[in-house]
């Protein structure tokens, strides 16, 4: 059905049309209106069969989730920020465990400094913990993916990350076209798990594992995820039979089919890059873009086909591997073995700053003119930088310095006057 | 299920680790020597029938009994139970009431009518036993029981010796003692009465015995010359004590002496009360302390309004007056003459000093060595003349019934070791389950159940059995007194407190193993059995 | 207490684990020839380890209450390492191990998912060491509690972090020696005026049940898993379990000194419903706390190379206090045992 509504909403939404069995929330932003959506939802009976626990930390959250999981119940829960980082431990156990639970992350820096709004650092500090990792565009792509998250965690017994830009899209109030019920049970089976605890047959799940062994379980973990290269596609299409649109894949291409330069980035981001493609496109550039909705795992093969014979590549991320750069080329450069395409990492966004069609435009232009910097940092205010490593000489005790920017920049003056 | 590898494991699988090969000390069970078994005189399994009657089962608790002695029910009465002075549950509250539980076994098998049968062959054999006395009486019976024919011949017109003519019917009634002895006399067993044994060698002469068994008794008081206008007025009390039993009540008048400190004192002077004696006086020439009469029965005596006279011999009598003499100890405790005298009235006195045995039957017998008034026994209770074996008060040993009666069983394991041309090897002894062997916090608090007690009036007046015995539900309470020493009782703790589950229950009446595959040796199971039932032995390596 | 209390002991056997004289459906599950082993033979625990006979203890009875309708998840710890390490497990129960800090929240969730499944015969324990419940679990079972979830969550209290080797946890006794409370300085050993007591905190949530037991009282403690399985909510059952090892005595003194620790009053076992002590197990033979100090090296500091007077009367008063507290000498209101 088409509404127009809130993000979190249509995600809440699609959550409860795959008949979760226990949701664990917990509040944190931007996440929140998920799990208060899905919370309307369980106590107006509209969600029936679910049990909805508010826990008392994203670590209890999904170690919930990881008991309802492991007895054989749908379980789902949503993070953000600190919240998955206060749940790291259980967030690889639950991989670990190989228990298909469906995480939302409404992306959001890491602080400190504190800072509520949107990258992603908090999803890539978890990249390597086992679980996939797909990006949503759009509202529609993020209620769209939890359909499939939910099918593809089961059928592989592997737990999802649906990554979704905090504020830009689950506070976004755009056009979305939510599932019927009947559509959604016909595509997504009832959960069937490969492992259950269960006094009718008992097991013990979660032993201690030693040298002996602990390489080929890791190797196992690895395995599960190519067999997901092979599946995210295949699930796709199946969803584009069903729901009679595409959404989903490893990856979007957007005009590369000639690019010379192409754009790669995660997430809601590619709408604007688009837009700009669409105006250098319209000024005769070869320039297209890769939307990864994969990242874990990561379409090496998809990637090196989608990037053809561009003659560089530009990625856009919203987060900094600090002390080396960018997540996503330092993974893409995987894909353009043997090949002298050009990777330039440029870093945008942090934080919540706006990437703004002008400042892509600029980049890509620079890109063009092979004047782009292998790593750049979009919009950065280099005048306060430098004012900063300047006390910093001087002086030992400088104070914080996220305090001191910001007098220099001007908004606590402009608070305190 | 299909299990995800190494982090899904099978239930129960590590029974594939023998953690057995941690250990470096194992525990093994043992069966200690109960100290009440060590101390019978009888060499009664005591902690053995105490099991079965603590689970009801009275037959087999009577059965284990009369494996060592045929007369549960006179022995629950008369025996000064030194099992009960040795019981490990003296050191928690009060000593397990043994005598009175086999007293109620013993009746309640009277009652019950059960009995006991031959299950050996005929050997061919035949024994005479000379005296119907405990001892005798007890060594017929084994003989019986091992296929041996017994011939008992006894001087006296009762089967008993001194369990009928040295203690009196208010502490063991007789039907009691006449239903133990018919039951040894169902056995085969032929009792020869009013048949003395005067001349050994001439019996033996004209009879084929293949080994005999002398078991006499001591019947023959011992006197003290004291100078009297009237000796008819001074009596022994075994004679006073076989009268009675024999119809000849003596007349003691109405003020009594009684003279000697033992156990057959305290008999000669409560029978005296009993007999009509308005006042009763023991003289004794020591202290109540050096005594050698058992507490109990100075402590009845007591009750029973007999007075005693301390430290006093007595020297003379005229006229009913009889002159005593005051005593003291010296440092070593032995009396010692004062000097000093004073006067009592009484119309008898009756001497408790102690009693001989008659030997004059025995005088051609070779080999034989008599030493002190009594007859020298080897280990296997054989005299110095192959072939005749001597046990009870006859030879060196303390004179109760309960020793006469473990004479008499232990001479029938030597006689028929004998028979069959070899020696009687008695079986090593366990190791002796001392208290602290035993874990006491796993034993409840439970006093001990008081016998009933006859009313002081009747008491006086009546050879009424004195004291009562236990019923049914206090027998049970209190046979759940013992705290099996140093055997297993099947209470389930070394396989409960086994972290490492290596204990295995055999079941019912079965005991217990050890898994060994499994035990690490912690030895938790040892010092946590109540009993002491577990012993931790080093491995070798 | 009061259930156990019903059954009638005779004099022999009393307070032992079995007791053949007992109709067989009053005795003991741990005297039951085919008591489920829920802790199988095998496992690596040290030898005497109270945590390892607490377990089997526990949820042998427990799966007996509720017939093997059981799930257990299970905390990282010592109990985890030594019964799990691949291949070979020594659980015969449906067991999950997940975190060291997770298993309440582990608990609730299979809790949700059997509800929601409508098994509900299905009950769950979770369980842990003092570690992984006082310490870095406490949030989830507090979390836990408070929400009420069916879940029967089992402290095995061994006083440190033995695992990892003896460190201090807020369950460790005041003067007692671990690797992070070492026997050295003015004040050898853990600080006074420490550490937390999570069964009166667990009552601070209203939770229907919390009791304290020891694996030296196997009748009061099956009485207790009885009664908690007995009822649906959040349940707390703290179960003292000496480690041999970490406290320094000896492998066959497990019990004893486990035994003394309830005698001496410093570990007071009572059970509460819905916030209110309604029994408690008394004191049979009282002893001063220093028969108990005595018996463990972790101690040994408060004896030697002089008696640190000033310090165990200190700990006397904590076992004095106890006993004023949960009314330990009370025998008017007697215990489990006659």
């Amino acid at each position: 059905m088409l509404k127009q509504c809130e993000g979190s909403i249509a995600i809440a939404e699609a959550v409860a049309l795959c008949r979760p069995e226990v949701i664990c929330a917990y509040p944190i932003t931007p996440q929140t209106h998920i799990v208060e959506g899905l919370g309307l939802l369980v106590k107006s009976g509209k969600l029936s069969n679910c049990e909805y626990i508010n826990v008392e930390s994203e670590f209890a959250a999904m170690s919930v989730a990881i008991g309802a999981s492991a007895c054989g119940a749908r379980a789902y829960t949503a993070t953000a920020s600190q919240g998955i980082l206060y749940m790291a431990e259980a967030v690889y156990n639950a991989s670990g465990l190989g228990l298909p639970i469906v995480m939302t992350v409404g992306n959001r820096s890491i602080g400190a400094p504190i800072n509520i709004w949107n990258d992603h650092t908090d999803s890539m500090a978890l990249r390597d913990a086992g679980w996939i990792q797909l990006f949503a565009e759009n509202n529609q792509e993020a209620t769209d993916l939890h359909i499939q998250a939910f099918k593809l965690a089961e059928e592989l017994s592997v737990p999802v990350m649906v990554c979704v830009d905090g504020f830009i899209l689950t506070h976004a109030y755009e056009r979305v076209d939510v599932p019927e019920q009947s559509k959604v049970d016909a595509f997504l089976p009832p959960y069937e798990p490969r492992q259950v605890v269960d006094p009718d047959e008992p097991v013990t799940i979660g032993a201690m594992v030693g040298p002996e062994a602990f390489m080929e379980v890791r190797y196992l973990a690895h395995h599960k995820q190519m067999q997901a290269l092979e599946r995210i596609p295949q699930l796709a299409e199946e969803f584009r039979r069903v729901f009679g649109r595409a959404s989903g894949g490893l990856l979007h291409t957007y005009h590369t089919e000639d690019a010379e330069t192409v754009i790669v980035a995660l997430g809601s981001v590619n709408g604007t890059i688009k837009d700009v493609i669409d105006q250098m496109r319209a000024e005769g550039v070869k320039i297209g873009s890769v939307s990864l909705c994969s990242f874990r795992p990561f379409p090496t093969a998809a990637l090196h086909a989608a990037i053809g014979h561009a003659k560089r590549v530009v990625t856009i991320e919203k987060s900094l591997s600090v002390g080396i750069g960018g997540n996503v080329s330092h993974n893409l450069r995987m894909a353009l073995q043997g090949r002298d395409t050009k990777v330039s990492t440029v870093i945008a966004g942090l934080g919540g700053r706006a990437i703004t069609q002008t400042s892509l435009r600029k980049v890509f232009t620079r890109a063009i003119q092979d004047t782009l910097e292998p790593l750049s940092f979009m919009d950065l205010n280099t005048a306060v930088i430098n004012r900063q490593l300047e006390r910093e000489r001087v002086t030992r005790r400088t104070g914080p310095a996220a305090e001191a920017i910001l007098r220099d920049i001007g908004t606590m003056a402009a608070r305190v006057s | 299920m299909n299990k995800p590898f190494a982090i899904t494991l099978d239930v129960g699988s590590s029974l594939a680790n023998k953690t057995g090969s941690w250990r470096t000390e194992r525990p093994v069970y043992v069966d200690r020597l109960p100290p009440c078994n060590h101390a019978c005189p009888a060499g009664e399994n005591i902690q053995q029938w105490l099991f079965h009657a603590e689970e009801g089962n009275y037959e087999a608790a009577w059965r284990q009994i009369m494996k060592d002695n045929p007369m549960p029910a006179v022995m629950g009465r008369v025996c000064y139970h030194t099992c009960e002075g040795a019981c490990n549950r003296a050191k928690l509250d009060k000593p397990v009431g043994i005598h009175a539980i086999e007293r109620f076994l013993g009746d309640l098998a009277i009652a019950e009518k059960w009995n006991v049968n031959v299950e050996a062959k005929a050997s061919g054999k035949s024994v005479l036993v000379v005296g119907a006395g405990p001892s005798g009486l007890a060594a017929a019976y084994h003989l019986a029981l091992l296929g041996h024919a017994v011939t008992i011949r006894e001087a006296g017109p009762f089967a008993g010796g001194m369990m009928r003519f040295g203690i009196p019917k208010y502490r063991l009634p007789r039907e009691v003692l006449d239903a133990e002895i018919q039951r040894i006399v169902d056995l085969g067993v032929k009792i020869e009465l009013n048949t003395r044994v005067d001349d050994l060698d001439a019996v033996l002469a004209t009879h084929r015995f293949d080994a005999v068994f002398l078991a006499v008794g001591a019947h023959l008081a011992k006197r003290a010359y004291i100078p009297a206008g009237d000796a008819s007025k001074i009596l022994d009390a075994v004679s006073l004590l076989r009268g009675m039993e024999t119809g000849e009540q003596p007349l003691l008048g109405r003020r009594v002496l009684v003279y000697g400190g033992g156990n057959t004192a305290m008999d000669a002077a409560r029978s005296a009360k009993r007999l009509g004696a308005t006042e009763t006086i023991v003289v004794y020439r020591r202290t109540r302390e050096k005594m050698p009469a058992h507490d109990f029965e100075v402590q009845e005596a007591m009750e029973e309004g007999i007075m005693f006279k301390w430290l006093s011999t007595i020297k003379s009598e005229s006229g009913g007056t009889f002159t005593v003499e005051k005593m003291k100890l010296d440092d070593k405790g032995k009396p010692q003459p004062t000097g000093e005298y004073e006067e009592m009235q009484a119309d008898s006195l009756v001497l408790a000093l102690g009693q001989d045995v008659d030997l004059s039957f025995l005088g051609k017998l070779k080999g034989l060595s008599i030493n002190d008034g009594v007859v020298q026994v080897d280990s296997n209770m054989m005299t110095g003349c192959k072939g005749v074996f001597a046990g009870g008060d006859m030879v060196p040993a303390e004179r109760t019934v309960t020793v006469a009666v473990g004479h008499g069983k232990k001479a029938a394991r030597c006689i028929d070791a004998y028979l069959k041309n070899s020696v009687y090897a008695p079986p090593p002894k366990h190791e002796l389950a001392v208290f602290d062997a035993l874990n006491s916090w796993y034993y409840s608090d439970a006093p001990a159940t008081v016998q009933p007690m006859l009313d002081l009036a009747r008491r006086e007046s009546t050879f009424e059995e004195v004291v009562g015995g236990l019923d049914q539900s206090n027998a049970l309470f209190e046979a759940r007194r013992c705290l099996s020493c140093g055997n297993c009782f099947e209470c389930d703790n070394c396989f409960g407190v086994c972290p490492d589950n290596a204990v295995i229950k055999l079941g019912q009446g079965k005991r217990y193993a050890f898994n060994y595959d499994y035990c690490k040796g912690c030895s938790l199971c040892a010092n946590e059995c109540p009993c002491g039932a577990i012993k931790m032995v080093p491995e070798t390596i | 207490m009061t259930g156990a209390s019903r059954v009638k002991f005779y004099q022999t056997g009393t307070f032992t684990v079995g007791n053949r004289l007992l109709d067989v459906s009053v005795r003991s599950v741990q005297s039951d020839a085919d008591r489920n082993n829920s802790l199988n033979s095998g496992h690596r625990a040290c030898q005497g380890c109270g945590e390892a006979l607490g377990a089997r203890y526990a949820l042998d009875a427990a799966m007996r209450a509720v017939n093997g309708r059981l799930v257990v998840a299970n905390a990282t710890g010592c109990l985890e390492v030594f019964s799990t390490p691949y291949p070979e497990s020594s659980w015969r129960v449906a067991w999950l191990h997940s975190l060291f800090a997770n298993a309440a929240a582990v608990g609730t969730g299979m809790a949700a998912a059997m509800k929601v499944k409508g098994r509900k015969d299905v009950r769950v324990i979770a369980q842990g060491g003092d570690g992984g419940t006082v310490d870095i679990g406490f949030a989830c079972l507090s979390g836990m509690f408070e929400r009420d979830d069916d879940v029967l969550y089992i402290c095995y209290d061994n006083e440190a972090y033995m695992n990892t080797g003896i460190q201090r946890s807020s369950a460790t006794p005041a003067a007692a020696r671990t690797m992070t409370t070492p026997a050295a300085g003015q004040e050898p050993g853990n600080v006074f005026g420490q550490g937390k007591n999570v069964p009166l905190i667990a009552m601070a949530h209203g939770i229907p049940y919390v009791a304290t037991a020891s694996v030296a009282d196997l009748r009061d403690l099956e009485y207790k898993v009885g009664r908690a399985m007995a009822i649906h909510g959040a349940r707390y059952l703290h179960v003292h379990v000496p480690c041999p090892l970490g406290w320094g005595c000896d492998t066959g003194d497990t019990l004893k000194v486990a035994r003394l620790a309830a005698e001496s009053g410093l570990f007071p076992i009572f059970e509460a419903e819905a916030g209110e002590v309604t029994g408690r197990r008394t004191i049979r033979r009282r002893v001063p706390v220093e028969d108990y100090l005595k018996m463990q090296s972790r101690f040994a500091h408060l004896f030697s190379p002089k008696r640190d007077e000033r310090r165990i009367a200190m700990i006397q008063a904590i076992a004095d206090r106890n006993i004023r507290r949960f009314g330990l000498l009370d025998k008017s209101e007697q215990g489990a045992h006659p």
